[in-house]
């Protein structure tokens, strides 16, 4: 059995074998904000904040997350609340499917908590691991450099 | 959620600890960062009974320099390296390579150890270690070696682990002022294999050392080259002789990433840039690190 603190509640939880963190936060937790696209690190769908850190949920096993503090993008903000990463996604029409955009707003949300101006390179870095499929690249740049008050 | 098997998850606190499990369970799969062996575990790629988990293991995480060595410790992780001013100073071009792994959330968890220990011939560690004369130090039941990278590698995916063995540690002897260079072919940024990977180290005197990645069946230096190159400035060797040396020295493939020819274009043209960017370096001068030559 391994404990959790997820968006700071407390869960227990029993994964089997190799589950990810992603599969426990989803299946187990119900938490299914973090989507599993790849589940190989290639895409940047499941990522959470793990005591700190940005990772692939996909790649962490569970058994190895016993005792850690976790963020996924239910707990960027307080429910019924966006994020100012979250409300610039949506202002600059950064969403299309939606598919990518937990991924991209927990990764850009990470970066924005520890570098609140960060340049438009700084931003494309941080979110070289997130893809979209639906390819709005453009739209997702314009948001975060528009609330980085940077140029894209 | 397919959990295809099931395997007993072990977290030793010390070395002594994780060898009598290693000793205890044949065939145990060691656990670091994760990013290679989860997905191997959860697509059954490898079935082991045992999982050794060496998170726990006071100092493993530490870089440090002692007595003209740096050693990296097994779950120093690439995002580490990136933020260590002694990497930084001492080991430049392995820093440069760190940054072209993969994206942030996978540099956050991979090792650099569990790198080399995967063996991919296209892994990133593997041709900047070559170049800085790396050793890979090993714990295991007849006591510690020390294995140099030149005689690590023998094969994709394979390296001289022997069974119940435990990596413990690289260390690589500070090799003074140089310029150095990692340069990588990949079809984009974050995540992606390299389709080319090149490592130069420019030492005073004209003494060049060059290892290339993902060309072969396991990363290599090219010791022809070498010497060919020895004595002279980066740009005073015949370009076509260069060509031709680059061509003998790697075994490119095809693959979904890339053609043959493609890739042997690429490693004589890269080999050319990062030759120019590593003494560039040695004076001073050239592209600051982490600055890709292609
Ligand atoms: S699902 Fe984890 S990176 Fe794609
Ligand atoms: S909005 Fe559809 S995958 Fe990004």
């Amino acid at each position: 059995m391994i404990r959790l603190t997820v968006n700071g509640i407390e869960h227990t939880a029993e994964p089997a074998g190799a589950e990810s963190l992603l599969a426990t936060l989803r299946d187990r937790l119900g938490l299914a904000g973090s989507k599993d696209a790849c589940e190989q690190g290639e895409c940047g769908s499941c990522s959470v904040i793990m005591d700190g850190e940005l990772v692939c949920s996909c790649l962490v096993m569970a058994a190895d997350a016993d005792g850690s503090e976790i963020t996924t993008v239910e707990g960027l903000a307080p429910a019924g609340e966006l994020h100012p990463v979250q409300r610039a996604l949506v202002e600059a029409h950064g969403v299309q499917c939606g598919y990518c955009t937990p991924g991209f707003a927990v990764a850009a949300a990470h970066l924005f908590e520890r570098e609140p101006s960060p340049s438009a390179d700084d931003i494309k870095e941080a979110l070289s691991g997130n893809i979209c499929r639906c390819t709005g690249y453009g739209a997702i740049l314009r948001a975060l450099t528009g609330l980085a008050g940077e140029e894209p | 959620m397919t959990i295809a098997h099931d395997f007993a998850y072990l977290r030793p606190a010390t070395v002594p600890d994780a060898l009598a499990m290693l000793a205890d369970h044949r065939g145990a799969m060691v656990l670091a960062g994760g990013t290679d062996v989860v997905p191997w575990l959860r697509d059954d790629a490898i079935t082991p009974e045992t999982v050794v988990d060496i998170k726990d293991i006071a100092g493993f995480d530490a870089i440090d320099v002692a007595d003209g060595v740096l050693r990296i410790g097994p779950l120093v992780t690439f995002s580490d390296l990136i933020a260590s001013p002694v990497a930084a100073e001492h080991v430049p071009a392995l820093v440069e390579a760190s940054h072209t792994v993969a994206s942030v959330g996978v540099r956050n968890r991979a090792t650099v150890v569990g790198n080399i220990c995967s063996a991919v011939p296209s892994c990133d560690a593997g041709p900047p270690l070559l170049v800085y004369e790396a050793a890979v130090e090993v714990a295991g039941p007849g006591g510690e070696r020390s294995i140099p990278v030149l005689e690590w590698f023998l094969g994709p995916r394979t390296q001289a682990l022997a069974e119940g063995e435990l990596v413990t540690g690289i260390t690589i002897p500070l090799p003074g002022a140089h310029g150095g260079c990692y340069a990588k072919l990949s079809r984009y940024r974050g995540e992606d294999l390299a389709q080319v990977g090149v490592a130069v180290l420019a030492l005073p005197g004209n003494d060049y050392r060059v290892a290339f990645g993902a060309v072969g069946p396991v990363p290599f230096r090219a010791p022809a080259i070498e010497e060919r190159l020895a004595g002279g400035g980066p740009g005073d060797a015949d370009p076509a002789a260069l060509d031709a040396l680059v061509d003998e020295a790697i075994s490119p493939i095809d693959d979904v990433r890339a053609s043959k020819e493609y890739r042997t274009h690429m490693s004589r043209v890269m080999l050319r840039r990062s030759l120019a960017a590593a003494a560039a370096r040695l004076d001073g001068g050239g592209p600051p690190y982490g600055e890709q030559v292609i």
